[in-house]
């Protein structure tokens, strides 16, 4: 498997001047981070509103480029004017707000919207609509306009909008902050579905610990800081680090979490209410 | 109050007028108009009456939805009509007071009516049938030759695709400001013009706060899907003529001749 996006050092530093130039103030966003993904992986970054994360996203996308350090997306130097266009057809990217990202009034032609700006032929284009469309199970809506459907269809439509590129790596930035408990579920489910079935590789970008759980790695930051990396199961098991960083852990976590500081013997990763469950059923069992 | 504005909103249908290629629609509506300056007498404004009735049938859009940009305007058709007809000169038919109406200024009075009326049903019944990219495209290669000149055609089109698309967005956007100010007590629909006026500005630096931000947003997502500008795009719906085009433009250029010849001879 190769490096789908390598970092060293990453920084990025807002520089604030005042109305003749000089330097007012410098805030510093991403801090000395390193990124190491492998392509297919679905990797989550997680982190408090201000923690940087969004930041560190945009120059996935060449939409900032690093002001110190080392970026390179499928071996394709960031920070290069001449990189840009091929770093943006590597890495696509799905914004917050669902609204402020299509651009058509048409559900396929925003859709087609990307293919047209690489320049694909006419009757490709069509096929990928299609295939793409299809791959987020928004096919049928394809004549409808955007303002009709809801903000988790319109958020797949988005995704669909990316996916037609072609992409090998999808970030999505805070997909689903917008979205009501429905849409979030769909929007997971259609993104967890593209990495498993087309080997796409999903930069997901969240605070809802959630939506983590499924994810091969994940990275918390802080201040611009990775403050912990590792699996879902070994990160939530520091509840007390993540606390320490303004984020809980899910719900069953934090429930097994406080049961063991109270002294009944849970095993120290669980997820999920399945595990859950079957951990409570054990326990009951034994104590029988 | 701003949802009666029908212009930009496509109605989703099939019907002839929607296939048909929105150069040929483009142009069309521009001998409309023209054809509607030209009639000055009541048989060709009666033969244009005939000629739009068969159009809107055609187009299976209900006419409940032009009929709706045109609430907008009355305010505008009362003014204009009301200064057409006291103002102009000519032969006194009638005279109370001051006020005096002259035959022409009747006959302009209704001709400018008609127009107005005319004009907002025929150019929203084009954005009805038409989807604002197609409007685009066909702008877009309809006036392709202006970039010799160095028009930036592309970008014009594609910030009035941008502005269409937006429309309906923005004006769900001002009723929710309206309504969370109303909850704290504003008021919109009482007291002088001055004071509504005034209750306006409230209204609208929130919008406009919210439309730039918007607009950044857009720019961020149009970047971040590769758009650098018109060169190098395809199409993934390229317009070209077919058959039923050149009828349509055929009929057009019949039609304008009538009104013309109508125009001239009557």
């Amino acid at each position: 498997m190769t490096n789908m996006i390598e970092a060293r050092g990453l920084t990025h530093e807002y520089i604030q001047r005042d109305e003749e130039g000089n330097v007012q103030g410098i805030q510093t966003a991403v801090d000395h981070v390193d990124l190491d993904v492998k392509s297919g992986q679905f990797i989550s970054i997680l982190g408090h509103n201000g923690s940087g994360k969004s930041t560190l996203a945009k120059h996935l996308n060449a939409l900032l480029s690093p002001t110190e350090g080392t970026l390179y997306i499928d071996g394709i130097e960031a920070g290069k004017e001449e990189n840009i266009l091929n770093i943006r057809r590597t890495a696509g990217m799905v914004f917050q707000n669902p609204d402020n990202q299509i651009i058509a009034s048409v559900v396929e032609e925003d859709v087609g919207f990307g293919p047209e700006n690489i320049g694909i032929p006419t009757d490709e284009i069509w096929q990928r609509v299609e295939k793409s469309l299809k791959s987020v199970g928004m096919w049928e809506y394809r004549k409808h306009s955007p303002n009709k459907l809801s903000g988790g269809q319109k958020q797949r439509v988005a995704i669909a909008g990316v996916m037609a590129m072609q992409p090998k790596c999808i970030v999505l930035d805070e997909p689903t902050a917008m979205l009501d408990p429905d849409g979030r579920k769909d929007v997971i489910e259609a993104v967890h579905e593209l990495n498993r079935k087309k080997g796409v590789t999903i930069i997901l970008i969240t605070h809802y610990m959630e939506e983590v759980v499924d994810s091969d790695y994940v990275y918390v930051m802080d201040k611009g800081n990775v403050v912990l990396k590792g699996t879902p199961r070994e990160v939530f098991k520091q509840a007390d680090v993540l606390k320490a960083h303004r984020l809980d852990v899910p719900q069953v976590t934090e429930l097994a979490y406080e049961l063991r500081q109270a002294g009944v013997p849970l095993p120290e990763s669980i997820l999920t209410r399945e595990e859950f469950r079957e951990a409570m059923r054990e326990l009951w069992a034994n104590a029988k | 109050m701003f949802r009666d504005i029908t212009l930009g909103q496509y109605y989703p249908a099939d019907s002839v007028l929607h296939r048909l290629d929105p150069r040929v629609k483009l142009m069309g509506t521009l001998v409309y108009i023209i054809a509607l300056f030209v009639a000055n007498n009541p048989i060709a404004i009666l033969f244009i009456t005939l000629c739009l009735i068969a159009v809107i049938r055609l187009s299976k859009v209900p006419f409940s939805f032009m009929v709706r940009g045109l609430k907008g305007i009355v305010v505008l058709l009362v003014v204009a009509g009301v200064f057409n007809l006291l103002l102009t000169p000519g032969e006194t038919i009638f005279s109370f007071g001051i006020i005096k109406i002259s035959d022409q200024g009747l006959k302009n009075a209704a001709l400018m009516t008609v127009r107005m009326i005319y004009l907002i049903i025929g150019t929203s019944l084009m954005t009805l049938t038409t989807t604002p990219n197609q409007l685009t495209d066909g702008l877009e290669r309809g006036l392709g030759f202006l970039t010799k000149v160095n028009v930036p055609v592309h970008e014009i089109a594609m910030m009035m695709s941008i502005a269409l698309r937006f429309i309906p967005i923005l004006i769900d956007e001002t009723d929710k400001i309206m309504k969370a100010q109303m909850a704290r007590g504003a008021c919109f629909d009482s007291g002088s013009v001055i004071d509504r006026a005034k209750a306006m500005v409230p209204l609208l630096v929130p919008l406009f706060v919210s439309a730039f931000r918007r607009a950044n947003d857009l720019a961020l997502a149009m970047e971040a899907r590769c758009y650098n500008g018109g060169e190098g795009r395809t199409k993934m719906k390229p317009l070209h003529y077919e058959r039923r085009d050149a009828i349509a433009y055929i009929g057009l250029f019949l039609f304008l001749a009538a009104v013309i010849v109508m125009g001239v001879i009557l």
